[in-house]
């Protein structure tokens, strides 16, 4: 993976430029002639969608950003003259709000793909830790993003959140007050969210940069969790992944367009569209979709701390992953009880945000605590536990192997041995 | 490789590629597009009436059009004489004042009050004319607005406007 390039250039301006700044050998090495596992599905065009979405959050954002005013008093007409007098300017807003949709979503999927096919493991255990603070940075980003609308749901959610930090013993309450820069969420509050909104997309991008880095360093996992053993396990990766990863990436924009064109307001929460009222708190309150297993997860503890302290856990967890699975087999698809206790995971997951949504009272409570202890439990005491105990399936000699020899063999077959002559 | 799986190839590469462009182009507008004036600017800067009735003889007021100071100047019969005997060819942007009024009002002489040399703008009442001094360069104009000494290349500039009566303008 070190060492140079193996770009050639052809002309003699980028001879000049390559000697002086290899940018070009750099993206040769690292898309184009990368090897790349031969065997990737379409799990694997996530890691490329989440970098289009970061880019479409940022171009949007930023031009949004001309247009958007940070002061409580103006806020909201903003947004409003967004919508209406800026030229596609309702397109832009529904772009960047159904965009962060969209982005928690592949981000979601990338990382159940990562738990899935024990992408995780080793060598890779520093690139799915970065890949959690990617997840931290994007909740933040999300949550100072949805506050400046400065709509009912915008202000009560800045109000509930900040309000989570004083359940820190003896400093909580100086935090919270830090935090505002007043004794409520008002204009400072609004203000430096915009500054950090702003700001912590780019913090992304430098994450994002280590985290490929981390990746082409080590190299793909792919769905067998065998690692490359020969030229046959790979292929370039332009055109092959290139490819695959451009038509995925078109797939899920349809899905995208059809979020923005046809039912833009279908993911968000009509009290945003009322102006914040620090008298009236709205009477459902509830986080965006994809905060909501979180949340579901914060109202299950009937304690304050330690509600705020399970919040906290339930991703920090995920940093620990590598090394509270204890299986020596990757893949879950050579696992098959993991598999198992994996989708029920997974369902206990959209469980968890089904219920975020649902008012804390009867049988969604207790529901919602049951999956908080299977949440908890998958992690801390099946994973480990299972690692030791499964039976798992035999691995395929190599990726090339589990291409070629599984079903019907590529390309056409010997030919029969010439009939004898008569 | 028969010709006719190459010449396919070549179909998608070709048909990808337009409609890759297309969906570039479409992308690419609407982020343009968002810059120009929204429709709230658009309409604060439509027309605006002004009443020359309390204008004095020989007053002069400053209106705002879609941001830009707007000279109303009630020009005296001196003013007005002194605008017209001019011999036009000699100035730096020839031009006759029956250009640079409405026919029947030479006594209304309405400029956008920005120094066409580098957009300050000028004083009223000032300067070796009577017209207008610009005091950040030293540009002089004379009582119908025309550029005579200094840095600034052209006249200043008319606004679009139209009598709607002997004592009402529209301006825009």
């Amino acid at each position: 993976m070190s060492g140079h390039s193996t770009y050639q250039p052809q002309s003699a301006f980028m001879r000049w430029m390559e000697r002086r700044l290899p940018i070009a050998g750099l993206v040769y090495s690292s898309f184009v002639v990368y090897p790349t596992p031969r065997n990737l599905n379409y799990w694997w065009t996530f890691g490329g969608i989440l970098a289009f979405m970061l880019a479409a959050q940022i171009v949007t954002g930023v031009v949004l950003a001309m247009h958007y005013t940070p002061h409580v008093d103006m806020a909201f007409n903003s947004v409003e003259q967004i919508m209406r007098d800026v030229n596609y300017g309702w397109l832009l807003r529904y772009l960047h709000a159904n965009g962060a949709s969209m982005f928690f979503l592949a981000a979601y999927i990338h990382m159940f793909r990562g738990m899935y096919y024990g992408s995780y493991k080793e060598p890779r255990e520093v690139l799915w830790i970065l890949g959690v603070i990617l997840l931290l940075l994007m909740i933040m980003t999300g949550f100072m993003g949805y506050v400046l609308p400065w709509g009912q749901m915008s202000f009560w959610a800045a109000t509930v959140i900040t309000n989570l930090f004083s359940a820190i013993p003896l400093v909580g309450e100086s935090i919270v007050t830090w935090l505002w820069g007043g004794y409520s969420v008002g204009n400072p509050t609004l203000n430096r969210f915009y500054s950090l909104h702003y700001l912590l997309p780019f913090v992304i991008v430098g994450v994002v940069v280590l985290h490929v880095w981390a990746l082409h360093m080590v190299g793909q996992n792919n769905p067998t969790g065998i690692e490359p053993k020969t030229e046959r396990d790979t292929v370039a990766f332009t055109p092959y992944a290139t490819i695959k990863d451009g038509f995925f990436l078109v797939v899920f924009c349809i899905l995208f367009a059809w979020f923005v064109f046809y039912i833009p307001n279908f993911l968000g929460h009509p009290d945003n569209y009322i102006p914040a009222n620090p008298a009236v708190t709205p009477t459902h309150i509830v986080p965006e979709w994809y905060y909501l297993p979180f949340y579901a997860i914060l109202r299950a503890i009937p304690n304050k701390l330690l509600g705020v302290m399970a919040l906290g856990a339930s991703i920090v967890i995920l940093a620990f992953l590598p090394w509270l699975d204890t299986s020596k087999v990757r893949s879950a698809r050579y696992r098959p009880l993991y598999r198992q206790f994996f989708w029920a995971f997974v369902i206990v997951c959209i469980g968890l945000g089904w219920l975020g949504s649902k008012p804390p009272e009867g049988n969604y409570v207790l529901f919602a605590r049951i999956f908080t202890v299977y949440y908890f439990a998958y992690f801390l005491v099946i994973l480990p536990v299972l690692g030791k105990v499964e039976r798992t399936k035999p691995l395929p000699n190599s990726i090339a192997d589990s291409v070629l020899l599984e079903g019907k063999p590529i390309g056409a077959p010997a030919p029969p041995p010439p009939l004898a002559k008569a | 490789m028969s010709a006719a799986e190459g010449t396919r190839r070549d179909f998608l590469y070709i048909a990808t590629g337009a409609v890759a462009t297309v969906g570039a182009a479409g992308v690419l507008w609407p982020l343009i597009a968002q810059m120009n004036p929204d429709a709230s600017t658009i309409a604060a800067g439509a027309p605006i009436e002004v009443d020359l009735a309390p204008i004095a003889d020989g007053q002069v007021i400053k209106v705002f059009w879609r941001g830009k100071p707007i000279y109303i100047n009630h020009r005296t019969k001196k003013q007005i004489e002194e605008a017209q005997n001019v011999d036009v060819a000699k100035l730096p942007d020839p031009q006759p004042d029956s250009a640079r009024v409405k026919p029947g009002h030479d006594q209304w002489q309405v400029l956008i009050g920005i120094c066409t040399h580098l957009g300050c703008i000028p004083i009223a009442h000032q300067g070796p004319y009577d017209g207008y001094f610009c005091p950040c360069h030293g540009s002089v104009y004379d009582t119908s607005g025309r550029i005579r000494s200094g840095p600034a290349p052209a006249n200043l500039a008319l606004p679009p406007y139209e009598f709607l009566s002997d004592t009402k303008i529209r301006i825009g």
